[in-house]
């Protein structure tokens, strides 16, 4: 699982804060991510995952702390996080529906091609150029996703597994350095969630580090180098799987063995009939914020 | 259903028609049905000459007769394609009960819908002439026939629209589907030229027209073909787009008429402009209800710099393509200071103040008189008497022979406008199929996920607001001076006269979102109808939004569907998803058997 590449840190988010009036959804997260690194980040409905997230992106300007990329700290504008090179998947899937399966992935390369308007109206040889370049990187990109042969579907008409893999295909279309996902494998059927391992260790092997939202442990404790929990906006343990398997507090937010700082029974209950169903369930949680 | 005919099923697999007839009788009645009507229509309808057409003449059909005619010949072929003839097979390719329904269906409204209309219009069934009864007649036993036909499904629907099993189409040499286009593109530009030609006191003969190109194009989908010739006209796209501005570079020729040239010049200042608004609307997905502010700012930018002596700068008279690129720039400038602040707002917000923003365009043009502010647009009365445009020396407003044919100043302003729409339509098509063009559909389809795909959403929305505003004005600079005049009134948001910003948007959403040939459509209709349908009047308000209302109920995705649209509305209509048959009920075989 160790890469031959020098581990230099990829993301370094320190004292990230996210607050909406009162909720502090996310409270002073530090969270690094070294390049060929596979990180993973659990925690129980409601703890402040996807905030992080969209913190991260530029989606939600944190109320306090920053977040650096290779070193260079990003401003809070989601396009600029991603020409630095920090692309992302949702939780409940965000493709253009009503584009096909090859315009999704090319709408990804977006940062990574520069034609304007001009040069659409013009159409010169570097127009034409450019757009086959893109079309052609795509066109790999859903060969190594396994969505070649639906190129020309309309997204909104994929299975729900492969509008997953999409959403990973059309991020992975901008180059980004670091990928992230949250929830790749919610509502996938267990060979589905096996064959989505299989595609992030792949991704890990490009080069690309990956900081991974999961509610499925097994996924999660097979997958990631290191894993980080969160519970109630605060990051609660950092370390190997092992580490944060074993460790009380995270059994106790997700279990409810009372402690400090707990989430209410209720949320308890929710976390504790997801996780016994978790494994044969297909149904999805696409209803859930974001 | 009251036939006293044998009931007795003889082939029990075939399912059979709402009246119970044998096979072959329904198709024979539909052919003599058709037949009578044809003949009909070489016969005197009504005595007197009062009603619109003149339809007193034997041997002669007139007005609504004409089209009475080729409703039954419609209806004559579509019967045949149901004794399999050779060679008529491609109008049916599947063989359906619905098209000739349809085809029925056009003979018999506009038959009767003429016969009504004679009696009610002069007082009285003793107005109606032997013709008359006989296309009623006739028109009716075709219909009845084409009800004695296999039901297609149980449901009413099924009668009228196409069915699943189409046969792929046969291969044809591509000078072959040249052909094809062109012969349509012919019809095309005959069917408008027709409609745009009609005497605007003879509304009758253009319901009639309606009628008739509803009912017929509607069977022309249902057997499959319009279908079949979007696949054509996508293979050879460049040549069917140049065989359609030809036609239109045509039109003149045909219709040689200056109040109808004036009418197509409009239709194409308001279809250019729409089509500018669909890049706003239909791909990037931005509700500009303030739009038609940017067609008077480029016709207000031209009158100005037109040499008219009603204008502020009445010293100055830039050539034409310097006037342009000002009436384009101004509405640019004007698009990027309105867009600026605005586009950082999304959805209904956007659209509030965008029709705010199209407002004060008005309110400001109409206080810039001298009194209220400073002189600049002399208020309320406007710009007038701009001068006719000059293009290398030829000046527009002089009417010339060509051969037998007198191409006057209109016919001169709509070929120049033409070359206008086909740039807009370049531009538009080229647009949307390039990295910028995409980004506006994502941002249409989920702003967020758009953006954080690395898409700068407030400038690529601006990019499109300001490109839209552009085009608008571009068309501005010639409608400009087609009209002679500009003044505030006409830009306004919603109102009985054409340019305004609901209208377009209207030509927009009706025509199909997001594709080329929707809103010109769109804006064609929108503008002929009210022209051509003057009974209407004070009710012209009411029936465009019934119309509106009707239309987005049955066909959402606008009357040319963007393929995009049609596989979001119709779920089932997609090629990998079969479409589900409810089990059959027995509903209709009660109703077959009663
Ligand atoms: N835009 C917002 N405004 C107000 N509150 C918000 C907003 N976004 C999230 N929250 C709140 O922040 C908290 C954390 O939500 P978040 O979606 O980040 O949880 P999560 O860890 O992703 O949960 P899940 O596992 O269910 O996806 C929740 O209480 C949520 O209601
Ligand atoms: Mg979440």
């Amino acid at each position: 699982m160790t890469t031959t590449t020098a581990t230099s840190p990829v993301l370094e988010a320190t004292g990230v804060t996210m607050r909406f009036g009162g909720l502090t959804a996310v409270r002073n997260v530090d969270l690094t991510v070294n390049s060929g690194e596979i990180v993973g980040l659990i925690g129980p409905n409601g703890a402040g995952k996807t905030t992080f997230f969209n913190c991260l992106t530029g989606l939600y300007v944190p109320t306090e702390g920053k977040v650096a990329y290779k070193g260079t700290v990003l401003p809070p504008k989601p396009h600029l996080v991603t020409s630095a090179g920090i692309a992302r998947t949702f939780q409940n899937i965000r493709l253009f529906a009503n584009m096909t399966v090859l315009e999704n992935v090319l709408v990804g390369r977006h940062t990574r091609t520069k034609e304007g308007l001009w040069s659409a109206l013009l159409r010169g040889p570097g127009f034409r150029k450019a757009e086959a370049a893109s079309r052609e990187r795509a066109m790999e990109l859903l060969e190594f996703i396994g969505l070649a042969h639906k190129a020309d579907h309309l997204a909104r008409n994929l299975p729900y597994g492969e509008q997953r893999k999409l959403e990973i295909a059309r991020a992975l279309a901008s180059d980004p350095g670091l990928l992230l996902l949250d929830e790749p494998t919610a509502g996938m059927n267990p060979q589905e969630t096996r064959a989505t391992e299989e595609l992030v260790f792949a991704i890990r092997d490009k080069g690309i580090a990956v900081l991974v939202i999961e509610h499925d442990m097994r996924f999660i404790f097979n997958l990631c180098d290191r894993v980080a929990c969160l519970v109630q906006g605060e990051k609660l343990v950092e370390g190997t799987s092992e580490v944060v398997q074993g460790d009380e507090r995270v059994i106790a937010a997700y279990l409810g063995t009372p402690f400090e700082g707990a989430p209410g029974d209720e949320e308890i209950a929710e976390v504790e009939a997801a996780e016994a169903t978790g494994a044969q369930s297909t149904t999805s949680t696409e209803g859930s914020a974001q | 259903m009251t036939t006293t005919a044998k009931t007795t099923p003889t082939t029990p697999d075939t399912p059979r028609g709402l009246i119970p007839l044998p096979q072959s009788a329904a198709r024979v009645l539909i052919a003599l049905g058709a037949i009578g009507t044809i003949g009909s229509t070489y016969m005197s309808w009504t005595w007197t000459s009062d009603f619109p057409g003149d339809l007193t003449y034997y041997g002669s059909p007139a007005g609504l007769q004409i089209l009475d005619l080729v409703a039954g010949v419609l209806t004559l072929f579509y019967a045949l394609t149901r004794w399999n003839i050779r060679g008529l097979n491609w109008l049916n390719p599947a063989g359906a009960t619905a098209p000739v329904f349809l085809a029925a269906a056009s003979a018999f409204t506009v038959s009767w819908f003429s016969a009504l209309a004679i009696a009610i219009d002069l007082g009285g069934l003793v107005n109606l002439d032997p013709g008359a009864y006989l296309a009623a007649v006739a028109s009716l036993i075709a219909i009845l026939g084409a009800l004695a036909l296999p039901s297609p499904g149980n449901t009413a629907k099924a009668w009228v629209s196409k069915p699943d099993n189409i046969p792929p189409a046969g291969k044809l040499p591509a000078w072959g589907e040249r052909l094809v286009i062109t012969a349509a593109t012919a019809v095309g530009l005959i069917t408008f030229a027709y409609g745009i030609g009609v005497d605007p006191d003879a509304s009758e003969t253009f319901i009639g027209f309606l009628l008739l190109v509803v009912f017929g194009s509607w069977a022309l989908l249902a057997a499959g073909l319009v279908e079949r010739f979007s696949v054509l006209n996508a293979r050879h796209k460049g040549f069917a787009t140049s065989m359609a501005f030809l036609a239109a570079a045509i039109f003149p020729f045909v219709e040689n008429n200056e109040h109808n040239a004036n009418l197509g010049v409009n239709i194409l200042v308001v279809a250019t402009v729409a089509l500018g608004l669909n890049i706003v609307v239909g791909l990037t997905g931005l509700l500009d209800l303030g739009y038609v502010a940017f067609l008077g700012v480029g016709a207000y930018a031209a009158a100005l710099v037109s040499g008219s002596e009603f204008s502020r700068f009445s010293g100055i008279q830039f050539p034409f393509w310097a006037a342009m690129l000002t009436g384009m720039a101004a509405s640019l400038i004007f698009g990027v200071l309105i867009g600026a602040p605005t586009l950082r707002l999304r959805g209904d917000y956007l659209a509030i103040v965008t029709l705010g923003f199209g407002e004060i365009f008005r309110i400001t043009v109409n206080n810039l008189d001298g009194t209220s502010g400073p002189n600049i647009t002399n208020g309320p009365n406007g710009i007038s008497m701009i001068p006719d445009l000059e293009i290398f020396g030829f000046n527009l407003g002089s009417s010339h022979t060509i051969g037998s044919v007198t191409i006057g100043r209109f016919a001169n302003y709509l070929l120049l406008m033409l070359i206008i729409t086909a740039i807009v339509v370049l531009v538009f098509n080229r647009a949307a199929d390039s990295r910028i063009g995409r980004s506006w559909i994502a941002i249409r389809e989920d702003e967020t996920a758009a953006t954080a795909m690395g898409i700068n959403g407030f400038r690529v929305k601006l990019i499109a607001f300001a490109l839209g505003a552009s085009l608008a004005g571009l068309a501005g600079t010639v409608s400009a001076h087609v009209g002679y005049s500009v003044n505030p009134a006409p830009y306004q948001f919603a109102g009985s006269v054409p340019p305004n910003s609901a209208f377009l948007l209207a030509a927009v959403v009706l025509g199909g979102m997001g594709t080329v040939g929707g809103p010109i459509l769109g804006a064609t209709l929108l503008y002929l109808l009210p022209e051509k349908l003057s009974f209407l009047k004070e009710y012209q308000l009411f029936a465009f939004g019934l119309a509106l209302v009707i239309l987005m109920r049955f066909r959402p995705e606008g009357i040319i569907a963007n393929r995009r649209r049609q596989l979001e509305f119709h779920e089932t209509e997609q090629a990998d998803i079969p479409e589900q048959s409810l089990p059959d009920t027995t509903v209709g075989v009660t109703k077959a058997g009663a």
